[in-house]
């Protein structure tokens, strides 16, 4: 009988290979590594400008408004594959030639803080009017309040879609692999060519389980560490 | 003006929209003076109180709180509020920070004071509304009388020349308003110049020097809580009177 592998091998065989796993493991850790440096700073920097830029809706200035809500439209509607290709590709045209690694981070920092800007707005918006009063009518300022008053308590009320939001579009961190960012997918899909098998693959989607699940349950966690009874 | 008044309202009016709700209010409050506006809701009583600390803009008229116009453009508002405590209705305890920070935070970031002075403070204060344990609690671990008391020290921290309170016990079970009155009633022996919107008519019997009562954005009569409740000659007045303490 020489019917050959079975289906079960031959599944096997292209995606569970350990030895083309072990091959290509440490360019998966090392893909690994640069992917934490670029979904870390995403977070850090797009949470800080979002945050800065609900900060500054607040104030309700009409000169500053209509730019942040242009830009925070514009980065919402926009895939941010295509913001990613137009700086990579268009700002050497200007003179400004800029690495993947630092177009893939720039973009998923502005795309990120502009759906955590309209996450944090929502939740300025959300605190009640009595906690601005009670705050002013012992003489604080607008911005005193804001800062420590309501933006605590906007935070805590938008921590489960800011968690969402922020795996999503950290996820995209993916993205630079377009740019030869040498990130996980890069080294997965780089190992995948050079074996022909699509174990490296398989690794890479474990790298992103063991970087992404503990981020999940760190958002679960910070939501039921802060969740307060509401008066 | 009286010498003495802490709060002056002088020709006080305020419209929302093309409703007027405050058409034309005059009113002196006297230093340690307890002055409780009563009259049927929608009478304009929140809407003035709110007035005196611009929470609420007037349209025109003049305020002066311990001499000063509080009412001029100019008027640094923050410096203002500090001397004006408020008591609102629903507390308004600020729901991340324990009793103490709540108390603290206007007194580091508005006066300065260094974190242990202000701790100082907020105990003191706290003691003073019988809440001397509960610094650390935080707002969703309190009752409502206990959060409403914790309110009062917060606004007593800053040492205020006058003492403003919004229906401090209409979002409180029967049993917990007893405690709010009984810290108020402290405060009224401890010299405290107080206005108080509220429906608590035994209350106001026993510890208000005035009554003012507000009908449709006006003041209808004023006067001690004798003349209001028992021999009042305004038929409104008689009529409300007659109608709240029937319930």
């Amino acid at each position: 009988m020489s019917e050959g592998l079975s289906q079960w091998d031959r599944f096997v065989e292209s995606f569970l290979k350990i030895e083309v796993m072990i091959d290509y493991a440490p360019e998966i850790a090392y893909g690994f590594l640069i992917t934490c440096q670029i979904a870390i700073a995403v977070v850090i920097c797009g949470l800080a400008l979002g945050i800065t830029l609900a900060a500054i809706r607040a104030y309700n200035i009409a000169v500053l408004n209509i730019p942040i809500a242009i830009f925070v439209d514009a980065m919402r509607a926009l895939p941010p594959l295509v913001f990613i290709l137009l700086l990579y590709f268009g700002l050497p045209g200007v003179g400004i030639s800029l690495s993947g690694f630092t177009v893939t981070w720039l973009t998923l920092t502005l795309v990120l803080a502009a759906f955590s800007a309209e996450i944090f707005r929502a939740g300025i918006l959300a605190t009640p009017k009595g906690q601005w009063e009670a705050a002013r009518s012992t003489g604080l300022g607008f911005g005193q309040t804001l800062i420590w008053v309501v933006l605590p308590q906007a935070v805590r009320m938008t921590i489960p879609p800011l968690t969402n939001r922020t795996i999503a579009i950290t996820k995209n961190t993916a993205l630079g692999t377009v740019v030869g960012v040498g990130e996980i997918l890069n080294q997965a899909t780089t190992g995948q060519s050079f074996s022909g098998n699509a174990s490296p693959l398989v690794l890479g989607a474990l790298a992103y389980l063991i970087l992404f699940v503990p981020v999940v349950s760190f958002g679960r966690w910070v939501e039921t560490r802060f969740a307060w009874q509401r008066q | 003006m009286t010498a003495n008044a802490v709060l002056d309202i002088q020709e006080l009016r305020k419209s929302f929209g093309s409703t007027e709700v405050l058409k034309g209010i005059d009113l002196e409050v006297l230093e340690r003076e307890l002055v409780f506006i009563i009259g049927p809701s929608g009478s304009g009583k929140s809407t003035l109180l709110r007035c005196c600390n611009r929470l609420e803009e007037p349209t025109s008229g003049r305020i002066f709180v311990g001499g000063e116009d509080i009412t001029r453009r100019d008027v640094n508002l923050n410096h203002v509020r500090r001397g004006i405590g408020m008591v609102f209705q629903s507390f308004n305890l600020y729901p991340h920070m324990t009793a103490q920070g709540n108390i603290t935070l206007a007194l580091r970031k508005v006066l300065g004071k260094s974190r242990a002075e202000s701790n100082d403070i907020a105990l003191a204060k706290l003691e003073q509304v019988g809440l001397g344990d509960r610094g650390g609690a935080y707002p969703s671990e309190l009752s409502g009388g206990q959060q409403q008391r914790v309110a009062i020290a917060r606004s007593l921290a800053l040492e205020p020349r006058v003492m403003l309170f919004d229906e401090p016990t209409s979002a409180l079970d029967p049993e917990l308003v007893g405690s709010v009155l009984k810290v108020m009633r402290d405060m009224r022996e401890g010299g405290m110049t107080m206005v108080v919107v509220s429906h608590e008519l035994q209350f106001a019997r026993e510890a208000a020097d005035r009554i003012v009562f507000m009908d449709a954005g006006e003041i209808v009569e004023s006067g001690p809580p004798e003349q209001i409740f028992e021999s009042s000659e305004r038929q409104r007045t008689r009529d409300f009177v007659s109608r709240i303490t029937r319930q």
